[in-house]
């Protein structure tokens, strides 16, 4: 019982563990040998409406509440952070379009994203440019009615699979967001295998030659492509990567409580011998804290409330260290299986790794949220004085 | 709400964010360097929750968002009301 959850929010996340469980656990290590995700697997998710989620139901989408996609993330983190970054760079289209799309825009792109008929994925990085995303390389300029755009895009996630990128590019100094469609002309994309972790999340180098799109495929305005076409993609996308941490830490935390119960050493499950309790005690202890933040950016999301942006940093700072530290103890805990492709801990533990690294390096939220910390010491502080004077 | 209490709304939100520095209404914020990418996405959130308005792709301009003045009066013909006197 989570008294937390409405009881539509509870059957939700139920049909979301038990999808997890049915389709994704079982196939999620051959998808990382594979190094890649079958179609059938992505259709399946498009069936089920969780890759339109977050689309308004006038659109086609199921129109989910904050609280309730984040529960899908954190199931589908649980089973496969290579999955979990599909919903992630999907949604991060489709918020883009929710919040600064114009009419004609959301009326042609939505019910698409919605339905799996376009997947959509986020273009921003670039070989030179990362943390320094405002400093991209990439430019459009406007043809008449066309803009064309040049420039090169890497570690797009879901590269290989999508046909509707959101790519972010520089018009005479300023950011603005385009959609490019797969299929236009000067546009590629080249598989890139090998990483670490997220291995089946079909990462790819976008290359964009003299590529024309419409007029009409700008979103937002040109000078706001970073600060809030981009940002807001950003903020949801860091919301994904928040609630699939804790779903990672919870796999990694599940994966203990059953290989410990089960294993045998000196005569007695693992479980029985305090040193590895003591490593369950605080992967306990660390995935509810993760929760509760989680929690608190869902409810700030369903708010709209300004805060939103400062409390989704922290708790994607403080999920995915959870989820590198509830991973590396699992791994520990399963000792040499644990280091084998026969368990997913190791599995976990690479991927874990990756969810500090993106949407915003956890160095680079470290910066804003110490900032945050030192405007608000200084802000209550003068507001105290003023009450008492 | 008028134009007074959109304004100290505004100010105060805009200050919050400075650390309660006080800042020129007329001060263009993005220009001045005081404020990064992600305030503009909170002052987006804000001046929607706040004032119960959308603010929508035909709405970005930099001209609406520029000074703690410049959002007043944005703020003030979405809501029909006069803020240059305030």
């Amino acid at each position: 019982m989570d008294q937390f959850l409405s009881e539509a929010q509870r059957q939700a996340r139920d049909g979301f563990r038990a999808f997890v469980d049915e389709y994704v656990m079982p196939v999620a290590d051959e998808h990382d040998r594979q190094q890649a995700t079958p179609p059938e697997l992505i259709e399946r998710m498009a069936k089920m409406g969780y890759l339109g989620g977050i689309v308004p139901a006038q659109y086609g989408g199921g129109g989910m509440d904050a609280l309730t996609w984040g529960l899908l993330c954190e199931e589908v983190g649980r089973g496969s952070a290579s999955l979990l970054s599909l919903l992630t760079v999907h949604g991060m289209v489709c918020q883009a379009l929710i919040k600064w799309g114009t009419d004609a825009q959301r009326q042609r792109w939505l019910p698409l994203l919605a339905t799996g008929e376009r997947i959509g994925a986020f273009a921003l990085t670039e070989p030179n440019v990362g943390s320094d995303a405002a400093s991209i390389e990439s430019t459009a300029t406007a043809e008449g009615e066309n803009w064309r755009i040049d420039g090169r895009k890497r570690w797009i996630s879901f590269g290989q699979a999508a046909n509707l990128l959101l790519v972010i590019a520089k018009v005479e100094g300023k950011a603005a967001a385009f959609l490019v469609e797969r299929g236009t002309e000067g546009f590629s994309t080249e598989p890139i295998t090998g990483m670490l972790g997220f291995r089946a999340a079909m990462l790819a180098d976008v290359f964009l030659d003299g590529c024309r799109v419409p007029g009409d495929h700008l979103v937002g305005r040109v000078g706001f492509g970073f600060s809030h076409v981009a940002g807001a993609a950003l903020d949801h996308g860091r919301f994904c990567v928040a609630w699939g941490c804790l779903g990672l830490a919870r796999g990694a935390l599940e994966a203990s409580l059953a290989y410990t119960s089960e294993r045998k050493q000196f005569g007695a499950p693992l479980k029985n011998h305090q040193l590895i309790q003591e490593l369950v005690a605080d992967m306990i202890t660390q995935v509810g804290a993760a929760r509760a933040l989680c929690r608190q950016a869902a409810a700030l999301k369903q708010a709209g409330d300004p805060a939103l942006i400062m409390e989704t940093s922290i708790a994607k700072y403080f999920t995915s260290r959870v989820a590198v530290k509830a991973a590396s103890d699992a791994v520990q805990i399963h000792g040499a299986n644990g280091c084998s492709d026969r368990y997913p801990v190791q599995r976990y533990l690479r991927d874990a790794k990756i969810m500090e690294i993106i949407e915003g390096s956890n160095q680079m939220q470290q910066i804003i949220i110490a900032k945050h910390g030192y405007h608000a010491f200084r802000f209550n502080k003068q507001a105290t004085r003023g009450e008492g004077a | 709400m008028d134009a007074a209490s959109a304004k100290a709304k505004v100010g105060q939100f805009v200050s919050e964010y400075l650390s309660n520095a006080e800042v020129d209404p007329e001060l263009d914020l993005f220009a001045s360097g005081m404020v990064n990418s992600l305030f503009a996405m909170q002052l987006v959130l804000f001046v929607e929750k706040d004032f119960g308005i959308a603010v929508a792709n035909e709405d970005l301009d930099y001209q609406n968002f520029r000074s703690i003045a410049a959002i007043c009066d944005f703020v003030g013909r979405k809501l029909g009301f006069a803020t240059a006197a305030a």
